[in-house]
């Protein structure tokens, strides 16, 4: 156990190591020109250069990149040209609100999307299990935008029910319901296609297994093949699925953030790029990075524990 | 001559009744008949074996009787009494209070039918918690007692252990204490030891018949292996193409068949004085009809050697004859004049060369580093003439396949020599020579993977023609091609088909023409027909010895099956973890004196020709062969282990000076008076007490 | 992504039992396995499905001029933002553009990024896939490593930064998605190979002295095509999906193309007033995306029997 943490976290430290190093060329490197890509085409060459001499940008590749780096890894993320403000401290501010919006559609949509995949598996072919995989393919196939600016159109503009601009939540439970649910729906709906799908897919094969067959051959009650013997077996690819896809929910919340107006990471990733703040989208987008290798570091970790085959060769 | 019998055997008084029983499946808009008109009986505390091979029906008759048959199966009519249960009638909740109480059942493969994610204790006090009614302590001792009662050691520590920390024999113990836990009436035992290695098969097989005599279950016993079922069971049926086709006492029905396919089966396994330069094997001719053909008349016909106008009219009822013997076949009483097909032996092709084709010496093959090392080949050497068969057995894991990959250039070694033809080969760039590939080709064991699907035949055969022959023209190629199929007796239309349409045979059929596109002088064959059913094998083998003849080709010949190696190999060399523990003439390693664990190889082979002998058991399982023993690699296993000679040092090889030679700490001498005493000794219950092979 | 979908139900012994019968069969009589394959393909209600609505689309982006009744990008009625009628079926929009000729003419810019985007990921993912899973070694390490750091970026993250740097463009967003999509592929035929690379016919043709690349292209590549079939369908669901997004967050194609995510962002302002500007291109989009999914998925169902 411990041998295979300590490997997989120096994996993990080797796939950040990567990726700095290609967020830095896309970053500093593609453009060609640093001061030019962020004032624009009609800035005069004196203030690009000028821009170039205090961004650094005008110092060896190398010492730039290792300045850099080094200061990330300080915690020293410079500050940003529009805001004037501490990279660092922007970006934890907004990264803790979406993290509480992705949190809130994660709690509510993980426990409803495998039951609902289980439930499709033991009626596998049956009519509920249709309904389940079409409800399932066509809500992964809905862009957030799309399914945002639905829910936006129905329950904010018509019903007006709910908010059409979010704000971070309060303690009180029913702000959480009345900022968070509107944003989290599009989230939602594409986590449950892909998670229910998976658990259908687990539970069918751990149906099919030889050792569910065992277990019928056994005589034991159906509840108890399905508790005992499906379930513990099928769900656990499926935690690495959330992983994965949670990991890809940053992607979603830069649509919904911006559509709802919630001011998350996703915004920030979005509003640094579009108005080209360099020093805050390097940094959120690595720090994006750091928290999807820690996420997938933490599925595996949770997959090895639960499983008895990871868990004592390891 | 007896008369015809509507119904085989008396009306139902026995443990399990299956009266005729018929089984479709529905594919798409068709039905496929599985089992037409199957009716046998099995006493209380009977063990009745099922033989036949692949696809015959043995598998679905199993499932009949636990209730559990694929959703798109139809069970057209008859009975499935279980005492004086009809489970073709039983619901789900009658099948509930039976399933693992009454009837049980052990299959193939418990590595994959035990829960990966349970630990072994809870599966098996599971049992006891729903039909004992016991809490779950209480099941949990239960389940300790099991454990030790099928002979597991150290059972309250197994029984927080989790499947995959088993091996393979212990695996299938377990799977014994969870159907025996009840005791049940009804044990059904679906090739309960296929894919385990024979020593480990022995000993499974040896925990059945000492368990038949605690428990008064009743055993269906379902095998390929005419020997295991020959020496578990007192009567046998025979299935060909969903029909049961005979029936009779074990030790009667192989040794005098009334059934040309019972003669058929046994004929085509070679007996323990059959060699190759003596001897030809003799397949069944043609195929098994494909599922769901309707046929007409008897279904044996197409392939029968005694056929007449009749049996192609109406179909055999089941005629009764002696003693519970009943056959369905017309003309039963001919069976046993059936002559052995009179194909011509090949002429034996002379002295070899002589001179060592191939030369090994000291070869290592180490995977991984420090403490993870497994040193898969260690200090191996062997020599091969031109011309000669050397068959390699040893269980999995002894590094068969590693030599043979090395020999071959799929491996680089990570020391000692290897010298083919004269020239060494050190680097795996040294095999990439066209002039060598020529000569040194091979034959793999898996027949659905040898053949690239999407490649026809034509092709495959048009591409090793290409690379290894030194044909020129395209047009030579293409007569190259026509030769080589001729040669391994393929047909014309073979050709053109891609391997998924081609029989396990066939495809192997176009292996081997591959292997020989180049006039070879080795050819390393592994475990070639390990796949195949027996009559397949048979015809398998022939073309090898037809083919080694004629072209004068050395084998290497891979195989675990003792059966095949001593009738196909001139020289044997039996590998154990990593090392050739024993080399030398097939008849001087099958004969005393020979290392102790090619004695207990020897003694764990089952057969149907000879009477039971007494049958060796190892102590242990296979080391690790990450931390192989000191000392003998054997000596944990060994049934004459000396002492702390064994276990501190290596023995030395015993040579007898005429190339047969063994590594083994006991003088040849006393080694050999004491496999001789053993081996005329009878056997008790087919087994005998651990300690005194121990002693 | 989903784990491939199990075909039909235990029937383990069914499958042996038939298996072993047909492979007896010395004649051929069955026909060849891509024909079976299309076969089921053909009866496989998803796939057939899926099938229609796209070349639905498809047909429209090619042949959409035979059938717009207005200019899509002409200005063409005075009054914006109408609702649908007999004269303009699905409404104008807020320049007085006609929806309906719009909604049709916004399949080609989706159904030209889309394909060549895949057709980049794929292309790349093939090559690099075939070599890091048949030569192994530290050059796969390597490789692998970088494709964990590319799959560590959201696509629509990467996209929205590069995008950003380099200027919206039809190009740019093809690049991108092309280049993001190359390690996704490349690990599905990476693992696809490792299988095959184990089966004996691979050491076959090693040992008759094949190089190396005729192995990877003419022994192991086609019997890969059914992983990389499928992973070809749902990498197109992907690319449809992303650039619409990114066209919606005004970083793909420009105005005055009508393409689908650019008329939603555009038309969201007029919500209220207006919706129909933002529900069909919206109903357009969705549609196109469930049948290239729905065909994944057929296929996928189809090639695990």
């Amino acid at each position: 156990m411990g041998r295979f943490l300590v490997k997989r976290l120096f994996l993990a430290f080797v796939t950040l190591f990567c990726v700095s190093i290609v967020l830095f060329l896309v970053a500093q490197v593609m453009p060609g020109d640093v001061g030019r890509a962020i004032l624009g085409p009609y800035a005069t060459e004196v203030q690009v250069r000028a821009l170039d001499h205090q961004l650094g940008v005008d110092r060896p590749l190398l010492e730039r990149y290792s300045t850099w780096l080094g200061g990330f890894v300080r915690g020293d993320w410079g500050s940003s040209f529009l805001l004037h403000r501490p990279v660092a401290s922007i970006a934890f501010d907004r990264l803790y609100n979406s993290l509480i919006l992705g949190g809130f559609a994660l709690l509510l949509i993980v426990p409803t999307s495998i039951g609902f995949g289980v439930l499709a598996a033991l009626n596998y072919g049956k009519w509920p299990d249709r309904v389940i995989s079409v409800a399932g393919l066509s809500l992964i196939a809905l862009p957030e935008f799309v399914t945002g600016i639905m829910v936006l159109v129905i329950f904010a503009v018509e019903l007006g029910w709910l908010p059409a601009s979010s704000h971070v939540p309060s303690f009180n439970p029913i702000d959480w319901f009345r900022q968070l649910l509107l944003p989290s729906i599009p989230l939602m709906f594409v986590l449950f296609g892909y998670i229910s799908r998976m658990a259908r897919t687990g539970t069918i094969e751990s149906l099919r297994s030889n050792y569910v067959r065992t277990a019928i051959l056994k005589g034991l009650p159906r509840s108890t093949v399905i508790w005992q013997h499906v379930l513990r077996n099928s769900l656990l690819p499926t935690i690495t699925v959330i992983s994965v896809q949670t990991g890809y929910l940053v992607g979603g919340l830069v649509v919904t953030e911006t559509l709802f107006n919630y001011p998350g990471i996703g915004k920030l990733v979005l509003d640094s790029a579009v108005q080209h703040d360099l020093p805050v989208l390097q940094a959120t987008v690595l720090l994006v990075a750091v928290l999807y290798m820690a996420l997938t570091l933490f599925a595996d970790v949770l997959y090895t524990l639960l499983n008895p085959r990871v868990r004592l060769a390891a | 001559m007896s008369a015809p019998h509507p119904s085989a055997s008396p009306p139902a008084t026995g443990a399990l009744a299956i009266d005729h029983l018929s089984i479709s499946y529905l594919r798409r808009d068709r039905v496929l008949p599985v089992l037409t008109d199957v009716s046998f009986h099995i006493e209380p505390g009977e063990a009745y074996g099922l033989v036949g091979e692949s696809g015959c029906g043995k598998t679905t008759v199993a499932m009949a009787v636990m209730c559990y048959l694929p959703t798109n199966a139809r069970i057209e009519g008859g009975h499935i009494r279980l005492r004086d249960t009809d489970l073709t009638r039983a619901g789900e909740a009658q099948l509930r209070s039976l399933r693992g109480n009454r009837m049980a059942m052990v299959y193939q493969d418990a590595g994959s039918a035990l829960n990966p994610s349970l630990t072994i204790g809870r599966q098996i006090a599971e049992v006891y918690r729903f039909h004992g009614g016991l809490d779950t302590t209480a099941a949990m001792d239960a389940a300790a007692a099991m454990l030790e009662t099928v002979q597991i050691a150290d059972s309250a520590r197994m029984l927080r252990r989790y499947p995959h920390e088993l091996s393979g024999g212990q695996q299938q113990r377990v799977m014994f204490a969870m159907a025996l836990a009840t005791s049940p009436d009804l044990l059904v035992l679906d090739e309960p030891t296929t894919g385990l290695d024979t020593t480990v098969e022995a000993e499974v097989l040896d925990l059945v018949a000492r368990l038949r005599s605690k428990f008064s279950a009743s055993i269906l016993f379902i095998s390929h292996n005419l020997g295991i079922v020959t020496r578990m069971c007192e009567r046998v049926g025979v299935l060909y193409a969903g029909r049961l086709i005979e029936e009779g006492p074990s030790r009667e029905i192989f040794s005098t068949p009334r059934h040309p396919y019972t003669l058929g089966l046994t004929r085509c396994v070679p007996n323990r004085i059959m060699r190759k330069d003596a001897h030809r094997l003799d397949p069944i001719p043609g195929s098994l009809p494909p599922l769901g053909l309707a046929v007409q008349g008897c279904v044996y016909a197409p392939r029968c050697p005694i056929a007449r106008a009749r049996c192609r009219e109406e179909d055999p009822p089941a005629f009764v004859s002696g003693e519970r013997r009943v056959s369905r076949c017309f003309y039963h009483d001919e069976v046993s004049g059936i002559p052995r097909s009179e194909e011509a032996l090949p002429a034996i092709g002379g002295e070899s060369a002589g001179g060592d084709l191939l030369r090994v010496e000291h070869l290592s093959k180490r995977y991984g580093a420090g403490t993870n090392q497994v040193v898969a080949l260690d200090d191996v050497s062997i020599e091969l003439e031109a011309g000669e068969i050397l068959g390699l057995v040893g269980e999995s894991g002894s590094g068969k396949s590693t030599l043979a990959k090395c020999v071959v250039g799929l491996l680089e070694a990570s020391g000692g020599e290897i010298d083919f033809a004269g020239r060494p080969l050190v680097r795996l760039g040294d095999w990439r020579k066209p002039e060598l590939r020529r000569k040194l080709q091979m034959v793999f064991q898996n027949p659905d993977t040898t053949l690239n699907p999407s490649h026809t035949a034509r092709r495959i055969l048009t591409r090793a023609a290409r690379l290894l022959s030194t044909a020129g023209s395209s047009a030579d190629v293409e007569r190259q091609v026509t030769a080589l199929a001729a040669a391994v007796q393929l047909r014309p239309h073979h050709l053109d088909l891609k391997p998924s349409f081609l029989s396990g045979g066939l495809k192997q059929r176009v292996a081997i023409a591959r292997a020989f596109a180049g006039a070879p002088a080795l050819v390393l064959c592994d475990e070639p027909t390990s796949a195949l059913d027996v009559s397949v094998q048979a015809t398998i083998l022939n073309l090898l010895v037809d083919l080694q003849t004629k072209e004068r080709v050395a084998y290497l010949f891979i195989s675990h099956d003792l059966g095949v190696v001593r009738y196909l190999a001139d020289r044997i060399a039996v590998m154990y973890l990593g090392q050739i523990i024993e080399i030398g003439r097939a008849e001087d390693v099958f004969s005393p004196p020979h290392h102790p664990y090619t004695e207990a190889l020897l003694s764990a082979m089952p057969t149907i020709d000879e009477s039971e002998g007494a049958r060796i058991k190892l102590s242990g399982t296979m080391p690790n062969p990450a931390n192989p023993p000191t000392g003998c690699r054997f000596h944990t296993r060994c049934h004459r282990f000396l002492g702390e000679i064994c276990r501190e040092r290596e023995p030395p090889w015993q040579e007898d000076g005429e190339g047969h030679r063994y590594r083994c700490h006991i003088a040849p001498a006393d080694l050999e008076a004491a496999q001789q005493e053993a081996m005329s000794r009878p056997a008790k219950d087919g087994n005998r007490p651990e300690a005194e092979i121990r002693a | 992504m989903p784990a491939p979908l199990a075909a039909d139900r235990p029937d383990e012994i069914m499958r042996v039992e038939q298996k072993s019968a047909t492979q007896a069969i010395e004649t051929n009589l069955a026909p060849g396995r891509a024909r079976e394959v299309l076969r089921a393909l053909w009866r496989s209600k998803t796939f057939v499905i899926g099938l229609a609505i796209v070349l639905f689309w498809v047909l429209d982006a090619i042949f959409w001029p035979l059938f717009v009744p207005y200019d899509p990008e002409g200005l063409v009625s005075p009054t914006t933002l109408q609702p649908p009628s007999a004269e303009h079926f699905f409404g104008t929009d807020d320049l007085g553009r006609d929806i309906f000729s719009r909604t049709l003419a916004g399949a080609r810019p989706t159904l030209t990024v889309a394909p060549l985007a895949t057709a980049i990921g794929v292309a790349g993912g093939i090559l690099v896939g075939l070599f890091t899973g048949y030569f192994r070694g530290i050059a796969d390490d390597i490789v692998m490593r970088i494709v964990d750091a590319l799959l560590a970026f959201p696509l629509i993250i990467i996209a929205v930064l590069v995008i950003s740097i380099l200027g919206p463009s039809i190009t740019n967003v093809i690049l991108v998605i092309g280049i993001v999509f190359t390690p996704i592929v490349a690990r599905t035929v990476r693992s696809a190979v490792l299988v095959e690379r184990q089966r004996e016919y691979v050491a076959a043709a090693k040992l008759l002295g094949n190089s190396n690349l005729y192995i990877m292209f003419a022994e192991i590549l086609p019997n890969i095509t059914g992983p990389i079939a499928v992973e070809i369908t749902i990498r197109l669901g992907y690319a449809i999906f992303t650039s619409a997004t990114l066209s919606f967050l005004a970083l793909g194609i420009q105005q005055p193309s009508p393409d689908w995510g650019l008329t939603i962002s555009i038309g969201r302002v007029f919500l209220q007033t207006a919706p129909s500007e933002v529900l069909f291109p919206a109903a357009a989009l969705a549609t196109l995306i469930v049948g290239v999914n729905l065909i994944a998925d057929g296929l996928r169902q189809v090639l695990e029997e």
